[in-house]
């Protein structure tokens, strides 16, 4: 029998998801900073037609973008005369298990199945545990879904007991852990023992399958508006949402669209924490994981992730959970849709970044997703306040404090997303590479880190000799 | 309360020991184990609580652990009244009113 421990694992990681992923990724090796990312993304995923004729099958995509008139009308009253853009929503919760993330799933599950595999295994505490669950169901392969549920309390988060519940509903296994990265360690033990396709997020199949969201969107603005949006706004978590979305508005044509993320603040509470876990009220689109994959896309459960969201995102917004939870309920009694929490997280950046631009422009947030039990504003104030954290009327830009205080608006005005800049990012991104042990970048690495930081060669040189000095 | 032989149960099993954790988890988390919960159909005649048992899970593994609910239900709810929410909405609600007025207009 094979060693289980931890090191002895992780040390076998390489030769475990070679097998499960059915991509050889020493293909498009350069160097170990560098590949070829293009020439990966045509090869092993699909082309958008092919893209859109899976989905076909299994009634993922083609989802409505709807005006929010009132919500707009409002963002009119509050800003100054003649700004306040017009804001559609892309309602993703119309998909088979209720988010975007089907799309990711159903290019996964179909390769899965067409290479020959019995079962998927996900390692996701969200709605893409659903997602691959409900399409396994469909296309009749066995799924486990790992997940990282409890403290050491046994306690488990609201928003996650809700999407395990939704991912045995569609007949999965349900993996539950308590807080801690080696998740992933047991992950790739259950590939071992399973023999199952890995459907990570971070495939080129997973990003090839939200290629649909951003090309679908273009044409639906060209429909309503006459023009391709001005602004797209994500919510960012791991990447794939953004650079998915981003990479098919370019397939559209829609070049001179701006792609925003938007992230709920979490700074301050520590991701791997047994205490810090019940803390927080969102489980996804945070900065917990929004900065770290954007710094160091790599880390995740493949060798060369497919998400890399510095090569496509134009700016990027931070808002509070107190924010979300104000726009969460504003979407319900304005617009008559009770969804989230993780669409409105960009919807409240959108509502911040409209107000600064004019009336002709157009705003489409491109996510939402469906809401209940466990999942609802209701549900986590009342899990945060009995996890000791306050729960308060104010100004959230002064008063928020993740894991010690929910501060919700006192009035729209109070919605006001924060800019977190990308040079911040892109630098943290080198730091990564210094850490990583890498302290000389060849020419190849030069180039290949122009396009994935989107930078010119002589900023990032410069940028590198700076962390080199000053850490 | 004892569950028979093809009964949904859920078993618990600790997966690493505070000793046996990854080097980079904060220390908190250190110092407790890493812990499994999993459900599945009883593969043994007949257990209670807290026994040793064996289950096939729905993807048809089979997975020892113990035992710690028969059954289990789903505790998650839709949350408690929280008086914050209720007066945010009756904000919107008057909100929307004003935004139908300066329609009118």
């Amino acid at each position: 029998m094979k060693d289980r421990s931890y090191s002895a694992v992780m040390a076998r990681k390489n030769e475990i998801m070679k097998d499960s992923v059915g991509i050889d990724y020493d293909k498009y090796r350069i160097t170990d900073i560098a590949f070829d990312y293009e020439r990966m993304m045509e090869e092993v995923g699909y082309s958008l037609e092919e893209v859109e004729e899976i989905q076909r099958e299994t009634g993922v995509g083609n989802t409505p973008l709807i005006e929010l008139k009132n919500i707009t009308k409002l963002v009119r009253q509050i800003s100054a005369s003649g700004r306040g853009a017009r804001i559609f929503l892309k309602d993703e919760a119309a998909n088979p298990s209720g988010s975007f993330k089907d799309r990711r799933a159903s290019i996964s599950v179909y390769k899965a199945k067409e290479l020959g595999f019995k079962g998927v295994i996900a390692a996701t505490s969200g709605n893409y545990g659903a997602a691959v669950a409900s399409q396994a169901a469909k296309r009749g392969l066995k799924c486990i879904v790992v997940q990282e549920t409890f403290d050491s309390r046994g306690i488990g988060q609201p928003e996650i007991l809700e999407k395990g519940r939704a991912c045995e509903a569609y007949g999965a296994e349900v993996v539950q852990l308590t807080v801690g990265p080696e998740l992933f360690y047991y992950f790739l033990l259950l590939l071992e023992e399973t023999g199952f396709f890995n459907a990570s997020l971070y495939t080129p199949y997973g990003i090839a399958g939200v290629e649909t969201l951003g090309y679908e969107l273009s044409k639906q603005c060209r429909n309503l508006t006459g023009k391709d949006p001005d602004y797209v706004v994500v919510t960012h978590a791991g990447g794939g949402n953004l650079t998915g979305t981003a990479r098919g508005l370019r397939k559209a044509g829609a070049y001179e669209t701006k792609v925003v993320g938007a992230s709920v603040n979490l700074s301050g509470l520590h991701m791997a924490s047994d205490r810090d876990f019940n803390r927080k009220s969102f489980t996804t689109g945070h900065t917990g994981f929004g900065i770290p994959f954007a710094v160091y896309p790599d880390r995740s459960d493949v060798p060369r992730n497919a998400a890399r969201v510095l090569r496509y995102m134009d700016r990027y917004l931070l808002v509070s959970q107190g924010e979300v939870f104000y726009v969460t309920e504003m979407l319900a009694r304005l617009e008559g849709m009770l969804r989230g929490p993780a669409g409105n997280t960009s919807l409240t950046a959108a509502i911040s970044l409209a107000r600064e631009l004019p009336e002709d422009a157009v705003v489409v947030v491109q996510e939402t997703e469906y809401t209940g039990a466990g999942k609802l504003p209701s549900a986590q104030l009342s899990f945060a306040i009995e996890n000791g954290v306050e729960v308060l009327r104010g100004d959230p830009f002064v008063l928020d404090k993740p894991g010690k205080r929910i501060v919700i608006p006192e009035k729209p005005e109070q919605i006001k997303a924060m800019d977190f800049p990308l040079d911040r990012l892109r630098k943290s991104y080198l730091k990564e590479l210094v850490k990583r042990g890498y302290h000389k970048l060849a020419e190849e690495d030069l180039k290949f880190l122009s396009v994935d930081l989107r930078l010119n060669e002589d900023k990032i040189v410069e940028m590198f000799e700076e962390v080199l000095n000053n850490g | 309360m004892k569950a028979i032989k093809g009964q949904w149960v859920q078993i618990h099993a600790v997966i690493l020991k505070p000793g046996e954790r990854a080097p980079q988890v904060p220390e908190d988390t250190k110092k407790v184990p890493l812990e499994m919960r999993i459900k599945g159909y009883l593969l043994d005649e007949e257990a209670g609580i807290g026994d040793s048992v064996c289950i096939e899970t729905a993807s048809g593994r089979k997975v020892e652990g113990t035992l710690v609910a028969i059954e289990p239900e789903y505790t998650h709810n839709f949350g408690k009244h929280v008086p914050v929410l209720a007066e945010i909405d009756r904000e919107f609600s008057k909100l929307m009113n004003s935004l139908k007025e300066s329609e009118r207009k």
